[in-house]
């Protein structure tokens, strides 16, 4: 039941030259990077660059040619199963089921660990319960996931998302939905577990401020192909912003902090 | 965040999640029960209820009773009634726990248990068999069910086959399309044989309103295998559809294998469905509106709509046939009218109660 300290000591993500395919098109070509144990990868890029199609592809929901390990395991040996005991992803939309409570929503979490009968144990139902009492959700646990407002329901899935003990979290723009105060919200929230729990966490953003500030190390997608990768500061620039998105923006740095302002000309 | 900080109870909440509680069996079976008393109790021919029950206690090992009943009235109880109501209860809880499974694989609350051609099928297996005269044998081997089965198996067979070939993404609507297709032409080929053999149409149109009348126990005894395995496996089933609700790749993401599910359910619930056809003709509407009167009352999680469905289902349509053999007696109604008669107008006062949660 425990994430234990132990696990985080080993490796973390390595990713050998994956390719992923839909229809004839290379959506993703030869990409390959390292994320460290308990490290936090902001991956950025244009519209269509292959960032969604590269979390989708280590999570093993979309076919893929090369090598993702985990601590030295290759993922894309292990079954849909193994898989889910490992990695949880959120997805850009998630589908929420209609007249379903958040308490049942949360407990599809334990999913990757239930017998045939997919019945929750008392167990389940604790650790559920107590990660929506962290969540600060215990009060609204009783209501549908349908009838909450974009803040709420976001915990609400990033709360699915941790029930299933993941050593390594997706994160597919989880913010996108939400106002300022409720994505700085949740990328608290997440960074706080990944901190805990020696969570490796990989999150594709919009918002380029957003993801120089939480991620440690960041890769910019250009193409289905990583263009550069590294320190958030060394990539985003006025220039490659310039060069990949096509945008004016000026770049404010406060200490380590990094800003992104998109200026008219 | 800790994780163990887990305690025995869940104090924490206060509730808990969803589940098939001990009480819902219980209140269902109730209804079952109830169901089943008034059937055997309730008929055409009038026989004291007191002396029926008393006939029903004799026969529990160790009770011995003198019912008063005569002989006639005796096999009216043991061979008329009481085959019909486990007739009844078989296709009703199939076509209701089958209904509630297409619904939670296509996650389409309109998903009816003859979608994906079931009903076009049996009815152009059936309409050959009695053009063709076959259904003039008694018992066994009357031709009628078995023609029924074998067409709407045909029919879920090419469904399957073109709609599944295409249907490689997450998408299911190329298998409901595919249904729709099978349906129209089983339909088109059906009526054409119907009007050409116009003698006996009646006879054919009598199979499509549905019926429950038996020929003793011959019926229940044919489709029991198949009812047993197809519930087996939807009630087997109902927590990975709950796992299903949030769509097909995050079913994946969670650890199911999604494809694998969608085919175990959606043959079972055919298989459950073409039993049910195969021996009662095409009853309207209890695969809709007894999962969707279920889910109104307990929530929609599968867990406890898949199993309760069958219940609930057993119980209505015993009650229907009831009324569809007392209502007109001598004469009987088809039940499949009875069954859209009470049921629809029944659905939307609850469904107008429900304030559109659906």
């Amino acid at each position: 039941m425990e994430l234990s300290k132990e696990t985080k000591i080993s490796d973390g993500l390595d990713i050998d030259s994956i390719t992923v395919e839909l229809g004839d098109k290379k959506v993703i070509n030869s990409v390959s990077i390292s994320v460290e144990a308990g490290e936090w990868l902001s991956i950025i890029g244009p519209n269509g660059s292959g960032k969604s199609s590269f979390l989708r592809a280590i999570a093993g929901l979309v076919e893929s040619q090369g090598s993702i390990r985990f601590q030295g395991e290759e993922l894309k040996s292990l079954t849909p199963q193994m898989r889910a005991q490992i990695i949880s992803i959120v997805p850009q939309i998630p589908i929420i089921p209609p007249r379903v409570r958040v308490l049942d929503y949360v407990l599809l979490g334990r999913t990757p660990y239930l017998g045939r009968g997919y019945q929750p144990t008392k167990e389940d139902v604790n650790l559920a319960a107590s990660v929506i009492s962290d969540l600060d959700l215990g009060k609204v646990a009783n209501r549908f996931v349908t009838e909450m407002s974009g803040g709420e329901r976001q915990r609400v899935i990033i709360a699915r998302a941790l029930v299933q003990q993941p050593k390594l979290l997706l994160l597919d723009e989880p913010t996108t939905a939400l106002d300022l105060g409720h994505q700085q919200e949740v990328l608290e929230l997440v960074d706080l577990q990944r901190k805990n729990l020696g969570l490796t966490v990989l999150s594709a953003f919009h918002d380029l401020t957003l993801a120089s500030q939480y991620g440690t190390s960041m890769a910019l997608f250009v193409n289905g192909d990583i263009a550069r990768s590294g320190n958030p500061t060394e990539i985003i620039t006025e220039e490659s912003l310039k060069e990949i998105y096509g945008a004016n923006v000026l770049i404010h740095k406060e200490g380590a902090a990094i800003n992104v302002l998109p200026k008219r000309q | 965040m800790l994780w163990n900080k887990l305690t025995n109870d869940n104090q924490i909440l206060g509730f808990e999640p969803a589940k098939l509680t001990k009480r819902l069996v219980a209140g269902a079976s109730c209804i079952l029960l109830l169901s089943i008393l008034a059937s055997l109790l309730l008929g055409p021919v009038s026989i004291r209820p007191d002396r029926i029950l008393f006939e029903i206690l004799d026969r529990i090992p160790g009770i011995s009773i003198d019912s008063g009943l005569s002989q006639v009235e005796a096999a009216i109880i043991w061979d008329v009634r009481l085959p019909r109501i486990v007739l009844g209860l078989i296709v009703g809880g199939l076509l209701a726990i089958a209904g509630a499974s297409y619904q939670g694989v296509f996650r389409n609350p309109l998903a009816d248990p003859y979608l994906l051609g079931v009903a076009a099928g049996a009815g152009l297996g059936a309409t050959v068999a009695i053009v063709s005269g076959a259904t003039n044998g008694e018992g066994m081997f009357d031709a009628l069910p078995i023609a029924a089965f074998l067409g709407s198996a045909v029919a879920v067979g090419i469904t399957l086959a073109v709609g599944g070939a295409v249907a490689r993404s997450t998408s299911t609507a190329s298998l409901l399309l595919a249904g729709v297709a099978v349906a129209s032409l089983f339909t088109a080929i059906q009526t054409y044989i119907q009007q050409r053999e116009s003698a006996t149409l009646r006879q054919v149109y009598s199979w499509i309103l549905g019926r429950l009348s038996t020929s003793g126990w011959d019926e229940v005894i044919m489709i029991l295998p198949y009812a047993a395995v197809s519930v087996f496996v939807m009630i087997g089933m109902r927590g990975t559809l709950d796992v299903l609700a949030v769509g097909e790749e995050e079913a994946l993401s969670l650890g199911i294998r999604p494809e694998r599910v969608r085919w175990l359910v959606i043959a079972a619930a055919s298989l459950a469905a073409a039993s049910a056809v195969a021996v009662s003709g095409l009853i309207a509407f209890v695969g809709i509106i007894v999962p969707h009167a279920v889910r109104l009352v307990v929530g929609a999680s599968n867990r406890i709509v898949v199993p309760l469905s069958l219940i609930i289902g057993a119980s209505f349509l015993v009650l229907t046939d009831l009324l569809a053999r007392t209502l007109q007696s001598p004469a009987e109604l088809p039940i499949g009218v009875v069954t859209a008669f009470f049921g629809a107008p029944f659905f939307l006062f609850v469904l107008r109660r429900s304030d559109g949660i659906i």
